[in-house]
């Protein structure tokens, strides 16, 4: 009979057993990407930029992916917004209106940008 | 109520998830999380909420989470809280199980209905989208009455949802709800009192989740269908502390018929109700009609 390797077994068990994962944002990666029509805040028309004071922020309740801040204005995290609309949709005043995104770079475009040569 | 300024800011799942675009069920999962604080362990079996917590060595998720198999959602919460009992801890933590409508109508039942006639003390939250959303919309007992998924692909699902409430209601549970990802001030609040009814067995809550691919409306809408689904009597919003049945404020209205929208409007939006004809609407009706004289009549009994 071997005998039993207890370091090893101890470090199966952590490695299998119990996994570790480390808190992060953007676990998905940069989620933005994902978006092809943007949240953009027109401050005349929202209620939290024309009273002064946080009484509304529908889009901050109901952003799924909590890209909204609850600040005066709301700003939007457009890194990890997904451009659901969520919040152009139940914003009482109509005060965010979704914009299609800039025609996204094609890839030869991108390695000309970064210095490269798209022929080579 | 609560003022808007008043709820918490922080968020314990943090941005960046794998979950679809305008998700119904991370909206839940975001206010649950909030309501239930810092001091909670999470259990999640397959499902929409194991994607969310992510692969490999990163999480979204600022609160520890085990992740278990199909059937095992109340049993693992049942060996968490009996494992913080054993080490007197019981009242420092919340054990939460967030399982999906499959996982508590077909899969999971006999291990919540074992925890539930146990006593053990855990919250148990059901994710109710409808459907197998995570695998591919397959047909769930949770699934309503005419419901296209792709097994059931051309007619449509013949038979009425499972009446999972009244199983859950039958075993005496101390705390039950109904709640809405339209409606997260509610939510939030029952949350909160399943959280500080510790001690008193399962708390059995049941969140009616939107799925935008699964049922099959335009992303933005993903709240409105959510919200249609209260407003029109369908899904009402109501909570039972130990026996007593009360009407949530957000939902109390729809009790008058007159008040509430017509189902179509629920219905016509979605492709998974595109194929149903009048006749079928009729059954959607007489449904709705029968969830409120059955609320009506055990109103009636804890009034006298």
């Amino acid at each position: 009979m071997t005998p039993r390797n207890e370091q090893y077994e101890r470090w199966i068990a952590q490695k299998i057993l119990a996994a570790r994962q480390t808190t992060t944002i953007g676990e998905a990666g940069k989620t933005g990407t994902w978006r092809t029509i943007r949240p953009v805040l027109i401050p005349e028309k929202c209620l939290v930029v024309k009273s002064g004071k946080p009484t509304c922020h529908k889009c901050w309740l109901y952003c799924p992916e909590a890209t909204v801040s609850r600040s005066i204005p709301p700003v939007f995290d457009y890194d990890y917004c997904k451009g659901c609309g969520i919040c152009a949709t139940e914003c009482p005043t109509e005060a965010i209106q979704m914009v299609p995104e800039k025609e996204a770079p094609s890839c030869a475009e991108t390695i000309a940008n970064a210095g490269g040569n798209a022929d080579a | 109520m609560v003022k808007i300024s008043e709820y918490p800011e922080e968020e314990f799942i943090l941005p960046g998830t794998r979950l679809c675009a305008g998700c119904g069920l991370q909206l839940a999962y975001r206010w649950a999380l909030k309501a239930f604080g810092h001091d909670t362990i999470v259990t999640l079996p397959a499902s929409c909420s194991v994607v969310a917590g992510g692969v490999g060595g990163y999480s979204p998720l600022k609160i520890p989470a085990v992740y278990d198999c199909f059937e095992t959602g109340a049993s693992t919460a049942s060996g968490l809280a009996g494992a913080l009992k054993a080490k007197g801890r019981e009242k420092t933590k919340t054990v939460v199980a967030w399982v999906g409508d499959g996982g508590t109508y077909d899969i999971g039942l006999q291990a919540l209905s074992a925890a539930a006639e146990r006593g053990d003390d855990f919250v148990y939250i059901c994710a109710n989208n409808q459907a197998y959303m995570n695998t591919g919309i397959q047909r769930s007992s949770a699934s309503p009455y005419g419901a296209r998924t792709t097994t059931t692909p051309i007619l449509g699902k013949k038979e009425i949802s499972k009446n999972m409430l009244k199983i859950m209601d039958a075993h005496g549970l101390s705390y039950m709800a109904t709640a809405s990802a339209a409606y997260p001030q509610d939510l939030f609040e029952k949350c909160q009192k399943a959280k500080e009814m510790q001690g008193q067995g399962v708390r059995y809550i049941e969140i009616l989740c939107s799925c935008p691919p699964g049922w099959g409306y335009g992303v933005e809408n993903s709240v409105k269908m959510a919200r249609l689904a209260v407003e029109t009597g369908y899904w009402p919003l109501w909570e039972r502390i130990h026996g007593r049945i009360t009407l949530s404020k957000a939902g109390s209205k729809f009790i008058d018929p007159e008040k509430r929208k017509p189902i179509t409007d629920f219905l016509t939006p979605q492709v998974r109700f595109k194929h149903l004809k009048q006749d079928a609407i009729s059954v959607w009706e007489n449904y709705i009609a029968g969830v409120w004289k059955e609320i009506q009549k055990e109103l009636d009994e804890t009034n006298q």
